[in-house]
């Protein structure tokens, strides 16, 4: 199990802020967990459509796609940031 | 020393600026972002991942003051709704001499802009709302200190 954070348009696109999901054992980097979300509902697949718009992090670290996500309690995915 | 804070509310730049000076500091830099109403904008609001943004901003102090050997940073960064004018940001540095402080000060609103979790939404007058787009001059500022 896992907590699945979303901020910003991709939380608009979702529809939620916050899931727990379990994630397949066959699902080990964070791109792969985008493909797996894209097909959970329309709004994921909205939000996922192109994974080069978002950015993500894991246990609180910002990541790359290819990133592992083994043993992960929670994964975010969110635009490149926009603060300052 | 390094004091991080994420907060709703306003800052007291003159405060946060004095808190800085102590033995040893011989120059200050500080930066203040405000809210710039142009194009129509009537509002600001600055969402962040709570759990991270301490974090993201604490790991940034602490690679300026080892980089710089700065005697002091402050980084201040507030979130929620704000208005044209408003201060969103305060970046202090402190070292010997001006040099590190100044390049130390630059470089943090820098990467604070690309490495840490914050999202604007701008409100318009004529009643449009979006989310700010990242833009490429800042992805360029914040990989020349790389």
């Amino acid at each position: 199990m896992a907590k699945i954070l979303y901020f910003a348009w991709v939380r608009d696109a979702v529809g939620t802020g916050e899931e727990i999901i379990v994630i397949p054992d066959t699902v080990t980097t964070v791109g792969a967990l985008a493909a797996y979300l894209s097909d959970c509902s329309n709004g994921h697949a909205q939000a996922f459509a192109d994974p080069e718009r978002l950015r993500a992090a894991v246990d609180l670290v910002m990541v790359g796609f290819d990133a592992p996500i083994a043993d992960a309690r929670e994964i975010a995915f969110f635009p490149p940031v926009t603060g300052g | 020393m390094i004091t991080v804070r994420v907060c709703e509310a306003d800052f007291d730049v003159g405060a946060e600026t004095e808190r800085l000076i102590k033995d040893g500091v011989g120059g200050i830099a500080t930066f203040l972002g405000v809210v710039r109403g142009d194009g129509g904008l009537v509002s600001l609001t600055l969402e962040h991942y709570p759990a991270m943004t301490e974090r993201a901003l604490q790991r940034l102090a602490e690679q300026a003051a080892r980089r710089w050997g700065l005697a002091g940073v402050t980084l201040i960064h507030r979130t929620g709704a704000m208005f044209p004018g408003d201060r969103i940001v305060f970046v202090g540095t402190t070292s010997a001499h001006r040099a590190a402080a100044l390049e130390s000060c630059a470089y943090l609103i820098d990467r604070l802009k690309t490495d840490a979790p914050f999202w604007k939404r701008e409100a318009f007058v004529d009643g449009r709302a979006s989310w700010v787009e990242p833009r490429e001059i800042d992805a360029t500022a914040s990989a020349r200190w790389c």
